[in-house]
């Protein structure tokens, strides 16, 4: 007894004892093997059943993946991402009582080459993946991130989505599907061997190139992250998925929550990390793990033998404050040791962001951020905070403006100027120029960096594109007819 | 005079990353007058088996925010943490939950 009380005065946080076996809060037989949350014990099989209930459970709640859809899974082999695959396994097998009912795709995106990673390193984590995904039966693609740098401009573009079905759509959809398909269970394709593609070195040199111009550790992973997305969505589209899904668990969209608040993309949060995110148009991307905190994650992955592979990131052994990224995951995971209920309450938070709806005849493209493909949080009155960042950054140059935007003609000239690369006024142009493609935080990113001409073709190409439209749009601007007759433009 | 107490240690997640890669560990802790506990333990692998950035791994007292550690399968916050006493054979894995997914 007298142990007890010690025990309480000391810490208040913890309510359990010396006392090495508890009950399992769910069967009350077995003995514990997990704490989830805050004090909720679990043993192994109640914490099994629970673990892919929730899998279920946020799917079904979200009615957004139809039956018969095919969906790209975007493993990266980290423990969230081969515990989400796992989770479609098992919801895809026959004996699970209310199976999934789409028909799914993984892919990989091999990072090495802008991590830093050797030749060989490189190979032997996809070889070992390779083995992961052959044993799935699912069909796979690994990809370099290389390829980035081949990219066609359409990627950038936000292609119209089809209009949102209404929501009785999904019940009857539902229905159609299991009247007409008798063997449910479509046996694993076998595909032909598709070898793995040879990445030059040239390309990699560029792609380390392209990395090495964005002077901050921040800059550097937003600018790998945006890349690593624009690869997914081609890839989606050209094979044919029309929905892509992202391994990102809670405490991770935690940690993001709070990273894009710090880097400027307050107005993208619900994008960033709600469940579906339909930013591309016709990909919808959605996040079927956000539930999960990355306890559970472990430990399951770890209790039940789910097969997973370190990936080597930009931010590995890195010291803390290397970036805002690395510095707020510290913050929250120290936090979240002495208040269990941290990434939950933030998780809470998130759910209660909702995007407006946006009207679906703002397909003009030069709404649309350059880089992160969401709308513009830059066009705002003057007496914004905005404007005040602008009048301060303005104040605070040192070196003169000099180099106005001359007055360009549309067409071949432009292209010329743009890309020469020659004096300090086509860069201080381009520069100048690519910012108000940008949203805020994009911005940040690109000022980061010493130059923007490392940048894929794709989104240099189609910045001259809008900037060219943009003039047109403003020569011509005085024998437009006014905001009223944008329904002529919407049929068009 | 507590006997030696042979241990099983693990690490995952990218904990391994810090120990050379090696995953799998199996020591044997010197015998000593007070029962090993897993606060000594920290210390012990910190002394002999770290190889890097210890900083990575331990803080303070305990391991660093987001290592997660079972102790015979179990976490450890139900064996009472760092005032666990050590047994003969026993299996501790520590797991990173600090690389993405």
């Amino acid at each position: 007894m007298c142990q007890v009380d010690e025990e309480y005065q000391e810490e208040l946080e913890r309510a359990d004892g010396p006392s090495v076996s508890k009950k399992c809060v769910k069967c009350k037989e077995a003995s514990a093997a997990v704490v989830i949350r805050a004090g909720d014990t679990y043993c192994r099989s109640c914490f099994k059943e629970y673990f892919i209930h929730k899998f279920r459970a946020m799917l079904g709640k979200n009615r957004v993946i139809f039956p018969g859809e095919k969906v790209l899974l975007a493993v990266s082999g980290g423990p969230s991402s081969c515990s989400m695959l796992s989770q479609v396994q098992e919801g895809l097998s026959q004996k699970a009582h209310k199976k999934l009912r789409f028909s799914p795709g993984i892919v990989h995106i091999d990072e090495g080459g802008a991590v830093g990673q050797s030749a060989e390193e490189r190979q032997r984590k996809v070889s070992e993946l390779q083995a992961v995904f052959k044993a799935t039966g699912f069909p796979f693609l690994i990809l370099p991130l290389e390829q980035v740098l081949d990219l066609p401009s359409s990627v950038v573009e936000t292609a119209l989505s089809p209009l949102e079905p209404p929501p009785s759509a999904y019940k009857a959809a539902v229905d159609r599907f299991n009247q007409t398909s008798s063997s449910d269970y479509l046996p694993p394709q076998e595909r032909e061997e598709k070898s793995l593609p040879d990445v030059q070195k040239s390309h990699t040199q560029l792609l380390q190139q392209l990395m090495g111009s964005a002077k901050t550790l921040t800059a550097r992973e937003d600018l790998l992250n945006t890349l690593r997305q624009h690869l997914l969505v081609h890839t989606a589209r050209t094979e044919g998925y029309s929905k892509l899904m992202l391994g990102d668990n809670c405490t991770r969209l935690a940690i993001k929550l709070l990273t894009s608040i710090s880097l400027g993309r307050g107005a993208q949060l619900a994008q960033d990390t709600g469940f579906s995110d339909s930013r591309y148009g016709n990909i919808i991307s959605v996040r079927p793990m956000r539930d999960y905190s990355a306890k559970e994650i472990a430990f399951y992955n770890h209790m039940f033998n789910v097969p997973a592979v370190v990936v080597a990131s930009l931010d590995t052994k890195t010291s803390e404050k290397a970036s805002i990224q690395r510095l707020t995951e510290s913050f929250v995971t120290k936090l979240q040791t002495d208040f269990p209920s941290t990434v939950s309450t933030i998780y809470r938070t998130s759910e209660k962001l909702q995007t407006a709806c946006r009207s679906s005849s703002s397909a003009d493209h030069s709404d649309r951020c350059l880089l992160c493909v969401c709308t513009l949080d830059t066009a705002v009155e003057k007496a914004s905070a905005f404007q005040a960042t602008l009048i301060s950054e303005q104040l605070s140059q040192t070196k003169s403006l000099g180099c106005r935007n001359p007055g360009q003609s549309p067409g071949g000239e432009d292209c010329g100027r743009a890309t020469s690369g020659g004096g300090c006024c086509s860069l201080t142009t381009e520069t100048t120029d690519l910012k108000s493609l940008l949203c805020y935080s994009c911005q940040l990113t690109i000022r980061d960096m010493s130059s923007v001409d490392h940048l894929p073709l794709y989104i240099l190409s189609e910045a001259q594109r809008r900037q060219r439209r943009a003039q047109m749009r403003d020569e011509i601007s005085e024998f437009l007819l006014d905001d009223g007759d944008e329904g002529i433009y919407r049929e068009v | 005079m507590a006997a030696p107490i042979a241990v099983h240690l693990e690490f995952g997640g990218g904990a391994e990353l810090l120990f050379n890669g090696v995953k799998e560990h199996h020591v044997t802790l010197p015998s000593q007058s007070e029962p090993w506990d897993m606060k000594q333990l920290l210390v012990w692998i910190q002394r002999n088996l770290l190889k890097e950035r210890p900083e990575l791994f331990v803080q303070g007292d305990s391991v660093r925010p987001g290592i997660l550690v079972l102790i015979n399968d179990a976490d450890w916050e139900l064996m009472g943490e760092l005032e666990y006493q050590l047994q003969d054979q026993d299996n501790v894995v520590f797991i990173s939950t600090l690389h993405g997914g």
